[in-house]
């Protein structure tokens, strides 16, 4: 299994993106699923820079782990910031019109809806957040 | 990320180029504050723009809620991976994508 460490800082989001596609790149995982997991990545590690971590700046352990001879992939953050759960907030309303529409709030309705399986968990003192994407070529 | 401008009376293209995302999205947020004010017409070309995530969406968002009051917008050339994000978000049902 690949695991970053890395402080949870904006500055450090390409790191992180390198660390991710370097892995997906070697299960030849196709453009497309390969965009949508990036997406999720940037958006779990922006959440934990942003609220996890709102004082000061801490770790975040990122593992990447190929399942089923690459044929699906699972990514995990885990912090020690303010308890944070990313899949408690509501989904915005896609239909509503460009007046009405916030301007914001899609990142994580993103993740929930691109990946296949998602997992948080708030536990001795750690945020633990897990997804699982299926890899179909 | 590059951002390329080309003005022609009131009609404005952005040509955007690599990936829009939280470390790019807010060069492109500072541009639509400031280049916009006598557009009519605003065409985003993503023909080189390899990846968009949220934070670049809540720009596109951002310039639509302009253009909506003074004119029209619309993205063109964008890949098939770029639209299937407009899908899932819903955006392409407020923004013209050509």
């Amino acid at each position: 299994m690949s695991e970053l460490n890395i402080a949870a800082t904006i500055e450090n989001l390409n790191d992180v993106m390198t660390f991710v596609t370097s892995i997906l790149e070697e299960m030849s995982c196709p453009v497309k699923e390969q965009m949508t997991i990036e997406i999720a990545v940037e958006e779990m590690f922006v959440n934990v820079a942003h609220y996890a971590y709102t004082t000061k700046t801490g770790m975040v352990r990122i593992k990447c782990l190929p399942l089923d001879n690459n044929k699906a992939v699972e990514i995990s953050f885990e912090d020690e910031g303010v308890p944070f759960n990313p899949l408690a907030k509501e989904d915005p309303d896609t239909t509503l019109s460009v007046e009405e529409r916030p301007i914001g709030g899609l990142g994580i309705y993103m993740v929930k809806k691109s990946m296949d399986n998602v997992y948080y968990e708030y536990k001795d003192g750690k945020n633990f957040f897990r997804m699982r994407k299926n890899i179909s070529a | 990320m590059t951002i390329t401008k080309e003005q022609n009376g009131t009609a404005l293209t952005i040509f955007l180029s690599g990936r829009l995302d939280t470390t790019t999205a807010p060069e492109l947020e500072s541009e639509i504050k400031t280049c916009l004010a006598d557009i009519k017409e605003l065409t985003f070309h993503f023909g080189n723009l390899e990846y968009i995530s949220s934070a670049g969406l809540r720009v596109i968002m951002a310039a639509q809620k302009i253009m909506s009051k003074q004119g029209s917008m619309c993205v063109i050339n964008a890949s098939e991976e770029v639209k299937e994000i407009f899908e899932v978000t819903g955006f392409s049902s407020i923004i013209d994508i050509k």
